[in-house]
């Protein structure tokens, strides 16, 4: 079930910080359409509480195939926690509440029936910081495939490696050294061949924590490229605080202020002409 | 405090400020090197009573490994050794070894005629020199009626006197060898028929009342299945209870609670385990007394708390980004453990392991309570034969009035302390060898 919401008006004349105490008093309505036509994810009315704190208020927002969607916002406004519900990484945190409704080609992924390690080999995550395993780059994009049993052989996994590879744009670079530690490749590299290790398990949805921000500018514009490569794939959910990434990388942005979905649009409406003045007050660099 | 220019605090210049700066500095400097000096001293201090240490055991101990041998030309006569002359086994264990070699020592001073002086002459030798003939004989019977240069052991005051730790100027009351005896060993001396070797029954003896025969092998023996017991229970059983408080125990009132137990375990004073091993383990369960089996139990209860902590601090070095990783790409609970976690804090728990059973090895009194303390000559064979441990035989030694037991003491020691290095130098190398940082 569908719940349109509706466009508030704009808060006209008040100042930031009234929004804000407006905000935390109240439930904001989410400005913008959070629904597609054709979604592989929905979430519903989704709350967070890490013991009493209530970190997301009422987020809904559809995940389209094929597009990526950026979530920005300021520090602790809660677009990582909420990208973490998106495959349950929540679980391990102890005392956090995930309520609402999530779900993927329509199942509930909260529903008890669902099993979390297939969730998590359907909906990958790529972290802010590169975190290869201590092991071979071999053994770092053969270690998602060989759980999950994906290979029946040495020679079905030694492909599905190299694609991984491939497609992560890592190929070129690491064939002749797969056998030597991961933990040798500089930061960018790293990092793509985490998104490498997560492709291994040919995931429906690849959600990536601020997945740049470790990184320099150069090995940045690579994972870019990458993602927008990727997209012809797999659905994206992207968390940064590099707003001109962004506008590079996504199709649809979502702007989280202090646990509330403020607004969501095409991300060139969102950086042009967005309809709240929060989201242009971070937008043009006033805080956060 | 505002001791300084005379100025007030708010209209202060640079300058003023700067020569606040520069008095305090001159104090500070002080005081940094005065701490310096306090630091030098500790250092210097802990590393002086080492080498104290050292010095006191190796000075002391090192004549241990050397023991007196008296050469006898011994005629292994078959009327003595052999008194059924059939040559059989049964025969041969009734034969009279201590006569020959009586006489053969007796053919060295052929002078001495009294009978006290021959008990005298006689007291040289060890007990063991007779049977040491006898060992020969069995192992090879054509010796019978032959002649042979055999060395056998002396007695330990005939050791003492040649280590020069018999007083010759005391009073002939007043030391355990009479001005005879001492003359008899300078004429063995002067013929070359007393030495010096090197001690193997020292490492290949279990215990005994005479300080020459006596050796550590059976303390060894014991300390060996005692550490076995110990490794192979506290070693899982520690592992799996640090992996289970670190990786799946949800924190709540249980927990805290399990958790400071092992702490407050870690420090229980180690005879008080002695104590609950000799009323579970003996009186409950009727395990046997004295046996390394019963020793390895009480062990693993005093080392379990150290191995857990250690695994548990080892857990918690492996970063939570390879945690997530793993589950981020579908790992189960129990995969992320076993092909990440564990692999990686395993040289750190393995360090602890070792630094337990370290302290396992040097640990005496809860053995104590269990009877390990017996005096056993006997080398035990299994973990259920009755048995010693290495410092249970340092204590036993050290609490024996022969002289010859103060050399043999720091002697258990020195092996003792070459296998504490051993085992912790491992430590080390195991730890700058193995250990990831991130």
């Amino acid at each position: 079930m569908s719940i349109e919401i509706k466009a508030s008006d704009s808060s006209g004349t008040m100042t930031a910080s009234e929004v804000v105490a407006a905000n935390s008093a109240t439930v904001h309505k989410t400005a913008g359409r959070v629904t597609v036509d054709d979604p592989i994810m929905c979430a519903r009315d989704v709350q967070v509480f890490y013991g009493d704190k209530h970190a997301i208020k009422n987020v809904s927002l559809d995940i389209a195939r094929n597009e990526v969607v950026a979530m920005i916002g300021p520090s602790g406004c809660g677009k990582s926690t909420f990208l973490r519900c998106l495959n349950r990484m929540n679980d391990t945190i102890e005392n956090c509440r995930v309520e609402g409704n999530i779900t993927l080609e329509g199942q509930d992924i909260y529903d008890k029936k669902q099993d979390v390690v297939q969730l998590r080999a359907r909906v990958g995550i790529v972290f802010q910081k590169p975190n290869p395993f201590p092991k071979s780059i071999y053994e770092n994009v053969a270690y998602g495939p060989r759980i999950h049993g994906l290979a029946a052989d040495r020679v079905e996994l030694d492909e599905l490696v190299q694609t991984s590879l491939q497609r992560a744009g890592l190929w070129e670079e690491v064939k002749d050294r797969l056998m030597q530690p991961g933990t040798g490749l500089s930061g960018g590299q790293q990092q793509r061949l985490c998104i490498a290790r997560t492709i291994a398990v040919n995931p429906e949805v690849i959600l990536m924590d601020e997945p740049c921000s470790a990184l320099d500018p150069i090995a940045s514009a690579k994972i870019e490229d990458l993602i927008d490569e990727l997209r012809g794939n797999y659905a994206i959910v992207i968390v940064t605080h590099n707003m001109q990434q962004a506008a590079r990388v996504s199709q649809r942005t979502a702007y989280f202020h202090l646990g509330d979905l403020i607004e969501v649009g095409p991300t060139d409406r969102i950086f042009t002409n967005p309809s709240q003045r929060l989201t242009e007050d971070y937008i043009t660099g006033r805080f956060g | 405090m505002n001791k300084g220019s005379g100025t007030p605090v708010s209209t202060r210049t640079a300058r003023q400020t700067t020569a606040l700066v520069a008095a305090t500095i001159k104090r500070r400097r002080r005081a940094e090197a005065r701490f310096r000096w306090y630091g030098r001293c500790a250092v210097f201090v802990g590393i002086f009573f080492v080498f104290m240490l050292f010095f006191s055991i190796v000075s002391k101990g090192y004549t241990a490994f050397q023991q007196t041998y008296v050469g006898l030309d011994v005629t292994y006569d078959p009327a003595l050794i052999d008194p059924q002359g059939n040559h059989s086994a049964e025969s041969l264990a009734q034969g009279d070894y201590q006569a020959v070699v009586k006489s053969a020592l007796r053919k060295v001073f052929p002078d001495i005629e009294a009978r006290a002086d021959l008990k005298q002459l006689n007291a040289l030798l060890s007990d063991d020199a007779g049977y040491e003939l006898q060992r020969r004989v069995a192992a090879d019977s054509n010796l019978i009626g032959t002649s042979e240069r055999v060395w056998v052991l002396g007695r330990d005051n005939t050791d003492m006197a040649m280590k020069g730790h018999i007083a010759r100027d005391e009073t002939e009351a007043g030391r355990p060898l009479s001005n005879r005896q001492l003359d008899w060993i300078d004429a063995l001396k002067s013929k070359q028929l007393i030495a010096l070797r090197f001690n193997s029954a020292f490492f290949t003896h279990g215990d005994s009342r005479e300080p020459e025969q006596a050796g550590i092998w059976g303390a060894v023996a014991g300390s060996f299945f005692t550490l076995i017991i110990t490794l192979l229970l506290s070693f899982p059983i520690g592992v799996s209870a640090a992996i289970y408080l670190e990786e799946f125990a949800k924190r709540n009132r249980w927990t805290d609670l399990i958790e400071v137990n092992i702490n407050n375990l870690a420090a229980v004073p180690s005879i008080v385990f002695g104590l609950l091993g000799l009323a579970v383990f003996i009186n409950i369960l009727g395990l046997p007394r004295s046996a390394p089996l019963v020793g390895g139990l009480v062990l693993t209860l005093m080392t379990l708390p150290t191995i857990i902590i250690a695994s548990r601090a080892a857990i918690k070095a492996v970063p939570p980004s390879i945690r997530e990783a793993a589950l981020g790409i579908g790992a189960s609970p129990v995969q992320v453990v076993m092909h990440h976690v564990f692999p990686l804090a395993m040289p750190g728990m393995l360090t602890g392991t070792i630094i337990g059973m370290a302290r396992a090895l040097g640990e005496t009194a809860p053995l104590l309570m269990i009877g390990m303390v017996a005096f056993i000559v006997d080398v035990p064979k299994g973990f259920s034969d009755p048995a010693t441990a290495l410092p249970v035989q340092v204590y036993l030694w050290a609490d024996s009035p022969e002289r010859a037991f103060v050399e043999r003491t720091s002697g258990a020691i020195m092996v003792l302390l070459a296998f504490l290095l051993v085992m912790n130098g491992a430590a080390v190398v195991l730890r700058q060898r193995f250990e990831r940082r991130w």
